[in-house]
């Protein structure tokens, strides 16, 4: 309903998967928790305001009730039970969703290494030997497992209809799992500023069915360039590339080596005249 | 290494109009200003009794007009973000990524340190002594000295306008792309030490008062007495004191990074960017919390004054914000839970960052018990306060529900986060400022703000809010991040073209305030507060002339209970006596004027610009100007003025004066009401 209020399509308010559904409801049943209290204050205080407005003659003035304990009590406790009960509900709901968490399902994950790189992202398949530079292709109602890295600066992994966003920091690498429980295209994102190319770092999510992603995996390997540490170092130059295209081989160990730093982090920016930031993108 | 360092013709935009043009302007705008200042002859009497002031009230009344002037720059860089994100659907818009990163960058970094941060220590500068009945704060030239270094942090912002480049990263700016290899340029490191300098001046604030408010308060005024005010600005300085050497320490650590190859927070050599993000929100989330107490408590003064009440539940107030100042350095973790912490610390986080919910509340439901049962009179304070209730309310409750951390995951970083801090910071610090300003203003200058302009001024600011920013909220759900400079989704167009609206209607909102200012002091005359207490007040600020002479109080008040003034004006009128017998006068010795604080503050600007490009003689240059001016004040051999007994009589003589006719003008009147009551 909020949804269509909004009249939005691809987003948080259309999940498209258990982990997104998941989040849609914990926000609105908090939304809902505290809507019944918020509103009420803000009726009462308005109503409050104007009744007592200083021309009112049927108000009852009490200019020396300053002080109670019972109201004191209540006004503690109000917003404390509030909180008690949202408590437990980010409590239960930070384990039950926690990124890092696998999730319950009869299908092996497959298994994604996501590299943001300035400024496109690079999704390698490790154990179909593949890539694919600003398109992930997934199959429908299969578990996904992602793990995540920078080749330079921060960015945030998001695909809001699929659910949690993630930082991918060079150096390190995070888990993350998600799941397209249908299929279709869901656009994804960096939510996190990286320089000139940022707002460009957005990104297709295709999940298909399990048989067509089997055809898309067989087509990429058949066409398309390699990806070794020569092509890799073409995508660590700052660039924006028009579209996306795939790599139908990637040298094995490639993704431990850029999180291991075996491989250095970008270069960032070159040339340009002293004090002033050369800028990467017209 | 050249004699200029990095600095060339080359680091003037030339080529790019639109910053040339505007920085242009302001220069062209404040050399005007300048020579209109000399031709009228006004120069000597501005560096006497301003520049060189030491006054905590003209020292207020600086901080407050930098902050109102500042307000002015950021809210331009608010304008051309707006308008660009209308612009840039499907297209380019009128500014390419390197610039719209500046201005996003500028933008935050003013509201925060050079908008909301002056104006809120400004009001505590000029309010926070006479509240608690003393002559001026525990160390005078010192406040000069944060002032003028605050005011040299805008200069080196404002500066980078024309000379190089403005920090892309953000307000804060996150490595590692704030590093160097990431941001070559000069923008970063106008940021850090447009910070440096100006949180110097900051940290010297929160000891300043926290020594004022622990050790300078009028006789009988005990901790349970003092206005929620001065408890809050006790918090707040607190608070400061605490977090600021934090930011000076981490943006020193960046500062070493990008200066001498450092690695703290570099990818490569062992930093650990994750380290930045930590410290800064260690400082960031107690920042939240420096500016919106003070403008709690100024909420507080006003709803009670206004609704003719004591604030409701005092003791139980001084709680929710002594509890709001301790859980607010315990969970700052909320600021990235997304970073990938686990399940443990990011729930603990999350239920910790709630808890400050409930103090929050309770001074939510003890203003209304305020309200309850008292006289409220809509002046325009009074309007900012519901005003704000009404909005924070929401702001707070969207502030919940990113700290459940589920939730975050899927509202981190996009714009329904931007609106949430823009509902908070705008909705309580903005509007509370504003209330404070309008609430004090005849207190700082002696004549009240035209009422039907400053309601004009309240209505297109909480309608003009809620037009920018309830679409903010709505794009943030349909997965829009924050600082998009240009974007291809057709579901946030048309809300953004509202919110452009919304930003007009404000725009409207500060014009009809500088309309305000501008018809209030042409009518000045027939505003005049003679009385130094216009709204009938219940604290010390309202016991002295509007404005105050220089001593504040000829005879420091003696405080019996809370609201000592309330207290002062019942007994008169019970005794029937409005005119308490005269006290015995006494020469005053009084601080003297000194330029210290201007001329380390322009020295600082030197040091820092000559940082900022690499000019290392220069910097010596200044660091030994700077150590000289020390040397030279240390060495003085007067430091304080002496107010001869005549003139402090004088002055409270006419004062008395005034206030007594007034106080019987008063009584008439409430007699005459109270018999056509009858």
């Amino acid at each position: 309903m909020l949804g269509q209020l909004a009249g939005c399509g691809r987003a948080q308010l259309q999940p498209a998967g258990p982990i997104s559904g998941d989040e849609l409801k914990i926000l609105l049943d908090s939304v809902v928790i505290m809507l019944a209290i918020v509103v009420p204050t803000i009726l009462t205080t308005l109503g409050v305001a104007w009744w007592y407005r200083s021309s009112n003659r049927r108000a009852r003035r009490q200019p020396d009730f300053v002080y109670s304990g019972r109201v004191e009590l209540v006004v503690w406790s109000i917003p404390a039970l509030v909180v008690v009960f949202l408590g437990g509900i980010a409590w239960i709901s930070s384990h039950d969703l926690d990124p890092a968490q696998p999730l319950r399902s009869k299908t092996a994950p497959l298994d994604v290494q996501v590299v943001s790189l300035d400024w496109k992202w690079l999704f390698i398949y490790p154990k179909l030997g593949i890539a694919s530079i600003n398109r992930l292709v997934v199959p429908a109602g299969v578990p996904l497992h992602l793990v995540l890295t920078s080749a330079s600066v921060w960015n945030v992994f998001w695909v809001p209809q699929l659910g949690s966003m993630l930082y991918c920091m060079n150096g390190m690498a995070g888990t993350l799992y998600l799941e397209a429980d249908r299929p279709g295209v869901y656009r994804g994102e960096s939510a996190m500023i990286s320089g000139d190319g940022f707002a460009d770092m957005h990104f297709d999510t295709d999940a298909v069915p399990q048989g067509q992603f089997d055809a898309w995996v067989a087509s990429t390997r058949g066409t398309g360039p390699a990806l070794n540490d020569a092509a890799y170092r073409d995508l660590l130059r700052q660039s924006v590339p028009p579209h996306p295209y795939t790599y139908s081989s990637v040298r094995p160990g490639l993704f431990a080596d850029i999180v291991m730093q075996k491989l250095p982090p970008g270069d960032g920016p070159t040339g340009g005249i002293p004090g002033v930031h050369p800028v990467g993108l017209k | 290494m050249t004699l200029f360092g990095k600095l060339t013709w080359q680091a003037i935009p030339w080529q790019e109009p639109l910053p040339l043009f505007s920085g242009l302007g302001v220069v062209i705008i404040l050399l005007a200003v300048v020579a209109w200042v000399v031709m009228k002859g006004y120069l000597p009497y501005l560096w006497r009794e301003w520049i060189t002031s030491v006054d905590h009230k003209r020292i207020g009344v600086m901080y407050c007009i930098l902050a109102g002037v500042m307000l002015l720059r950021g809210f331009i860089d608010a304008i051309m973000m707006r308008t660009q994100q209308v612009m840039a659907y499907h297209a380019p818009g009128f500014l390419p990524p390197s610039h719209f990163d500046q201005v996003f960058s500028a933008h935050g970094t003013i509201m925060i340190f050079f908008v909301a941060m002056p104006f809120v220590i400004g009001l505590m500068n000029v309010i926070v002594p006479l509240q608690l009945g003393v002559r001026d704060v525990a160390f005078p030239t010192w406040n000069s000295v944060s002032f003028w270094l605050t005011a040299a942090g805008a200069l080196l912002v404002n500066l980078s306008l024309v000379i190089g480049e403005f920090d892309r990263t953000g307000w804060l700016p996150y490595p590692p792309l704030s590093e160097l290899r990431y941001s070559p340029g000069v923008g970063v490191d106008y940021y850090c030490w447009a910070l440096q300098i100006s949180g110097i001046g900051t940290l010297v604030t929160g000891i300043n008062f926290v020594t004022t408010i622990l050790k300078l308060r009028a006789p009988g005024m005990h901790y349970t007495r003092m206005p929620m005010f001065c408890w809050t600005a006790l918090a707040s300085n607190l608070l400061i004191v605490a977090s600021f050497p934090v930011l000076t320490a981490t943006l020193a650590m960046l500062l070493l990074d990008r200066y001498v190859g450092f690695h703290f927070f570099t990818n490569t050599g062992g930093g650990n960017s994750m380290m930045f993000m930590n410290l800064i929100w260690a400082w960031g989330h107690p920042e939240v919390y420096i500016l919106v107490l003070p403008a709690f408590g100024i909420f507080s003064e006003v709803v009670s004054t206004f609704s003719g009440k004591p604030l409701f539940g005092y003791r139980s107030m001084i709680y929710a914000t002594m509890a709001i100042c301790i859980i607010s350095f315990m969970v700052w973790l909320h600021h990235f839970f997304t970073m990938g912490a686990g399940a443990d610390v990011n729930a603990i986080f999350g239920i910790a960052s709630m808890i400050i919910a409930v103090p929050t509340g309770v001074k939510i439901f003890n203003w209304l018990f305020t309200m309850y049962g008292g006289y409220v009179r809509y002046s325009v304070p009074m309007l900012w306060a519901i005003g704000f209730i009404v909005t924070f309310a929401i702001g707070g409750m969207t502030g919940v529900l990113l700290a459940v951390p589920p939730a975050d995951f899927q509202l981190h970083n996009s714009v329904f986060l931007v609106a949430h801090f823009h509902n908070v910071i705008i909705g309580a610090v903005v509007f509370g400022v504003f209330a404070g300003y309008t609430y004090w203003f005849p207190k700082a200058f002696g004549f009240t703000l035209d009422e039907r302009l400053g309601k004009w001024a309240f209505w297109l600011w909480l309608i003009g809010f809620w037009v920018a920013w309830g679409p903010g909220y709505v794009v943030g759900l349909e997965g829009m991040t924050r600082r998009l400079d240009h974007y291809d989704v057709a579901e946030w167009h048309p809300w953004l073209v509202v919110a452009e609206w919304g930003v007009l209607i404000i725009l409207l909102g500060i014009v009809a305030q500088i309309a305000q200012i501008v018809v209030s002091v042409r009518t000045r005359e027939r505003r005049r507060d003679v009385t130094g207490d216009p709204w009938d007040g219940r604290n010390l600020e309202w016991a002295t002339a509007s404005p105050p002479p220089i001593f504040n109080f000829a005879v420091l008040p003696d405080v019996t209970d809370e609201e000592p003034y309330w207290g002062m004006k019942a007994r008169a009128r019970e005794i029937g006596q409005l005119t308490r017998p005269e006290p015995e006068y006494h020469p005053l010795h009084m601080p003297r004027n000194t330029p210290t604080g201007f001329v380390t503050a322009c020295l600082a600007v030197v040091t820092g610009f000559a940082l900022i490009w690499h000019i290392w003689w220069l910097v010596l240059l200044g660091l030994a100007g700077s150590y000289a001016t020390f040397v030279v004040f240390a060495w003085r051999d007067h430091d304080e003025i002496l107010i001869p007994v005549e003139e402090v009589a004088r002055l409270d003589r006419a004062n008395r004066a005034a206030r007594s006719a007034a106080l019987q003008h008063r009584q008439l009147r409430r007699e005459s009401q109270r018999e056509s009551a009858e």
